[in-house]
Parts: C-alpha cells; structure tokens; sequence
C-alpha cells in the first residue's frame, strides 16, 4: 500500500492504481400512514405477533387489495420534495419469490410505471461542498414480514404485522462516489421525509433502510459489475459496508479475478459483507401487472393541491436563515438537518442576535446534550430559555463566562437564566463607582507592579484587568474594567 | 413477448418449476414442454394485429381504481390467521428453518 493520507474519500489505493466507487442507493422509506398500504390493519410498530394481520396481509384466497389514498398522497408529496416528475399514471406489479415471511408469493411493487419519475437532490458534504444526486424513480410498494430465527434450534418464527405496510422505494441514480456521500445523501433523504411528514425516519425501527449498489472502477472507465448489499439500518453501518465492499472488490480485481453480481449481507460483527443469496435466478421475479389492480390515476390538480400545501424545504429554509439571521451556511446546514432544530433555533433567535444564538445552541447545547447522553427532544433548556440567555448576554446582564455558568445550572436545574442569575447574585456590574473600587484594591495590593508598569512594561495591563475580574468573581463588565483601569494608570 | 418462434425446453420448464417451487416427475416434463409451446403458440397469433397506436388496456368497465382512507379497521384476529398454520406458537407461524 501506499500513503493513503492524500487519497480522496471514495479512492482505494490497489497495487495497480487509483480505484473509484461508484454507488447507488435504494431507500425503503415506510410511510407514517395509521394503516396498511392495501389493508386496514395497524401499521403501528412493536405490536403482539400476527396482532396487526388481516386475512388480505395473509392471503387469504378471495381476499382484494384496496389502496390507501392517504399512502399515495406521501408518495407524490415525496416526489414533489424531491424535485421529481410525478406520474399520474402508474401501475402496480407483482414481484414474484417464495420466501416464509410472504404469505401472498409476491410483493405487490410498481415496476414499469412508478408513482414517481426522475428527479433531483442536492446533499451538503462534510467539507462545506454541496453535490447534486439524481434521483431514478420512486414507487409504493408493500413491506414483507419479519421472520425469527433465533427462538428454536430448527424452526423460523414469522411475525405478519409488517406485511403489507406501505413502503416507498426511493431509487437514486449511481452519482454517489463515496461512502461518506451515500451518509450525506441518506441524510438529506431522511431530513425531507421528516419535514413533510411522509415517514418518521427512525432508523433503528426499520422506518428507514437502505440497499446499497456498489462497484469499483479505475477513473474515466466504464461502470464494474455490481454487489448489492441489503438492509442497512443506520449510517454508520452504510459508511462501513461501503467501504468494506469497495475493498473487497478492489483485492479479487488486482488478483485478476472477477465480480460475480450478487446480494450481500453486511455482517455488522466483523464489518464485513459476506454473500447472500446464489446469484443464479436472485433477480428472476417474473414481474407482470396485478390482476387485482387497476392503474393509479389522479388529476393535476390534485397534485397541484399537494404541492400548495408542501411546508417549506430544507434547502430553501438554509437559505433564509442565512439572509434573515446573519448566520454561516455551515451553521445553517446544521440547524436545517433536523425541523426541531430549526424550529427550536427560530423560537430562541427570534428578535435576538442569530449569530450568538446559533452559537450557543451548536456549540453549547449540542455540545452538553451529547455529554448528558440526552437527545434533542429530552433538552433541559427550552428555546425560550435559551432565547432569554440570548437577551441576558446581548444586554450585558451576564458576561459570556458567566453565561456559561448560567447555562450548565440551566442544564441541570431546568430553571429559566434570569432566576438563575438572581438567586447566585451574577449581574454583571458596569457600574463606575464599584468597578473602581475594585481597581483601586488591586492597585494597592499591588504597588510594585503599577511601579513597573509605569515605568514602561505594558504587557502587565493584561494583569491588572485579570485581577479585578478575579476580584470581582467574574461578575465585572471587562468592556468598563478596561476604559477606568486606563484612565487610573495614566 | 412469446410469439411464434418461441421455443419452451426441458431446461426452460425445470427453471419455470424451481422459480414456482414446483415438483415436476420427470416423465412429464416432455409432454409439459409440448403442452406450454403450444399454448404459447396459440397465444402468439396475437402479434399478427398491429398495436403500435394502441394504449395499453386495463378494464373494460372503466372503472377506476378505488381508494379507501387512512383508517384502522381490521386486524386482531390473530387466532383467525393462524387458525390454518400448520404449527404455531405464542402467536407467531412456525415453520422450518430458513436462514440465509
């Protein structure tokens, strides 16, 4: 190997040059519907096993499908988020395999026509850069049960509540060139969802996986055979099966081998994807249109309405913060990432200064939050507090050293700053008359110093000012304690 | 789209068995083949009728597809859905070991 240190993310250094990645993704994102996407059974997560099932999510025979319109309206919703064209026709398929937790034999899917066509997103990296990814299509598909394999020795256990729970498939197009890249986007993805409220993003129920299509290729060649890896159900675990996989082509290419296309599992233990299925008739799924269903159909002015009715998106509410708030993109790119910081941020900044707020909720808030293990809905401080803190700083109440002492008891105490400040005697003093008393202590105690000092050693009116903040506990406003000391040591 | 010339082989209906988990003796796969070539042939004389202009045809009642609203009212009947398993236990269907 050589030094990685100057490689680029997403570059593999192999014996034989540079290697890139290229990746696509494929988001199932479920949809925060109360039920079913063809069914009126619960949809809700964590219920009794085989609870949430009717006889259509069990396939019975006789049983029909009916869709659920508040489903398809998520999926046109997404797509309009998404910057996509909208198909106002589409048609459902049948996805044909045998698997213990498909009762039916087949995913009811949209092949040839989805809901959604083409369209685009931007992600913001972590180097500040923005990058543009396409997005190939998006469909309504239903979600498969969940099987068990850990209760008996030689039997599956198999749970329907999920079956048929609608799910939206969000395809992207191979633009992704780095694991770090597929995290941005993956994120961006999830941050849209939960401002429309299309799916509540929590990864670790499952509402939000990802298929991850990877391959390698050497810079300006045409695109290598593909592995997918399946059902990645947290960030950090698409980054590292990424970069895992990458590498794994990467060794078999060098030794002359080749890519077999095939579906890998990401083996969160060891870090490592290791093979799935046999490849031989994997993608076999003998699609055909369900009999069951007619096409999806809607008018234009239905998705006009929708369309009204979309709250205000990341990338444009990134924006306005900037112009309305004097903050840094990068400070905005933060607080757009979730829509609780951004509504929180609007509420404590809200008629203060946005650049100091911004400050103290990244830097401070987040900061202690993560300390306390705490997430961001469980915060202490409340946007009207920390709004208040904002005002305490900004009116020269409380010197920012102080405010941080304020804000730790605000973490702890739940109470509001100026409580605080009240009971623990923190006011910042500008008064003249007590400041100078304070000065004229310390240059009593110190007469040697004030000798040298005048005498020509400059550098000690850095002292004098630090005794009486000392003297003072902190509490004196260093902009009066610098014009008077001035002034007295003339 | 099958049309005359498609020719279904031994290979093709033990591939089309497998995909649908079907146990075909071998001694009808012979007459399976003769069987499907001939329905697939059938059906062929279809691309004789020129639908370049024609849109694909869903119903002919014209009906459209019908929506329900968002609204929980079926499920909990699980004894009901497992009434036909084979096996089960605490709810859940039990059935071999299927692991990848």
């Amino acid at each position: 190997m050589n030094d990685t240190s100057t490689l680029k993310p997403g570059h593999i250094q192999g014996e034989t040059g540079v290697w890139e990645m290229v990746i696509g993704l494929e988001i199932h994102a479920q949809i925060s519907s109360k039920s079913k996407l063809f069914s009126g059974a619960s949809a809700s997560f964590g219920s009794e096993a085989n609870r949430n099932v009717s006889l259509v999510d069990a396939a019975m025979p006789g049983m029909l499908p009916v869709i659920n319109e508040f489903c398809v309206e998520q999926a046109v919703k997404t797509g309009l988020a998404l910057n996509a064209k909208i198909n106002n026709v589409s048609v459902f398929d049948r996805k044909n395999y045998f698997y213990a937790d498909l009762p039916q034999g087949y995913q009811i899917s949209q092949f040839t026509k989805p809901i959604v066509g083409e369209g685009e997103i931007i992600v913001d990296l972590d180097n500040g850069e923005q990058k543009k990814i396409g997005i190939e299509r998006l469909h309504l598909e239903q979600d498969a049960g969940k099987s068990l394999h850990d209760q008996h020795p030689t039997k599956s256990y198999i749970d329907l509540n999920r079956t048929g729970v609608a799910l939206m498939e969000i395809v992207s197009k191979p633009d992704i060139r780095s694991p770090q890249e597929a995290g941005a986007y993956v994120k961006k993805i999830r941050s849209i969802l939960r401002y429309i409220g299309a799916c509540d993003g929590n990864m670790e129920e499952g509402s939000l996986r990802a298929d991850c299509n990877v391959s390698v290729r050497k810079s300006g060649e045409e695109f290598g055979t593909r592995c997918e890896i399946k059902n990645l159900n947290s960030i950090r675990f698409i980054i590292q099966a990424i970069q895992s996989e990458a590498e794994r082509q990467v060794d078999i290419l060098e030794e002359g081998g080749t890519i077999d296309q095939e579906t890998r599992l990401f083996d969160t233990s060891t870090g490592e994807t290791r093979s799935m299925r046999s490849k031989e008739d994997a993608h076999d799924y003998r699609y055909f249109p369900d009999p069951d269903l007619l096409p999806l159909e809607f008018t234009e002015s239905w998705v006009k309405d929708i369309k009204e009715k979309l709250p205000e998106l990341p990338d444009s509410l990134k924006k306005r913060l900037i112009r309305d708030f004097g903050i840094t993109a990068y400070d905005s790119s933060i607080l757009v990432e979730e829509k609780d910081y951004v509504d929180f941020y609007q509420q404590a900044a809200n008629g203060r200064d946005g650049k100091l707020t911004a400050n103290w909720m990244i830097t401070e808030l987040f900061g202690a939050l993560k300390k306390d293990n705490l997430s961001f809905s469980e915060s202490p401080i409340t946007s009207e507090n920390l709004g208040k803190l904002i005002s305490l700083i900004s009116n020269g109440t409380i010197s920012g050293k102080i405010a941080k002492e304020v804000f730790s008891e605000m973490m702890k105490s739940k109470k509001s700053p100026s409580e605080i400040v009240k009971e623990k005697g923190l006011e910042q003093v500008s008064d003249d008359s007590e400041i100078l008393k304070l000065i004229d202590q310390v240059i009593s105690d110190n007469q040697d110093k004030v000798n040298e000092y005048l005498s020509g050693k400059d550098k000690l009116f850095g002292f004098f000012v630090g005794q009486v903040m000392k003297l003072s506990q902190g509490k004196a406003n260093p902009g009066v304690v610098n014009k008077l000391l001035k002034e007295k040591l003339k | 789209m099958p049309n005359k010339d498609t020719i279904v082989d031994v290979p093709t209906v033990n591939k089309i068995a497998r995909l649908c988990r079907l146990d075909i003796p071998e001694v009808n796969k012979k007459s399976l083949t003769n069987d499907l070539n001939n329905i697939l042939g059938f059906v062929a004389q279809l691309d004789e009728v020129d639908t370049s202009n024609v849109e694909p045809l869903a119903s002919v009642t014209g009906h459209k597809l019908p929506l329900r609203s968002d609204d929980v009212n079926d499920g909990n009947i699980e004894d009901l859905v497992l009434k036909n398993a084979p096996e089960s236990s605490s709810g859940f269907f039990v059935v071999p070991k299927v692991i990848e």
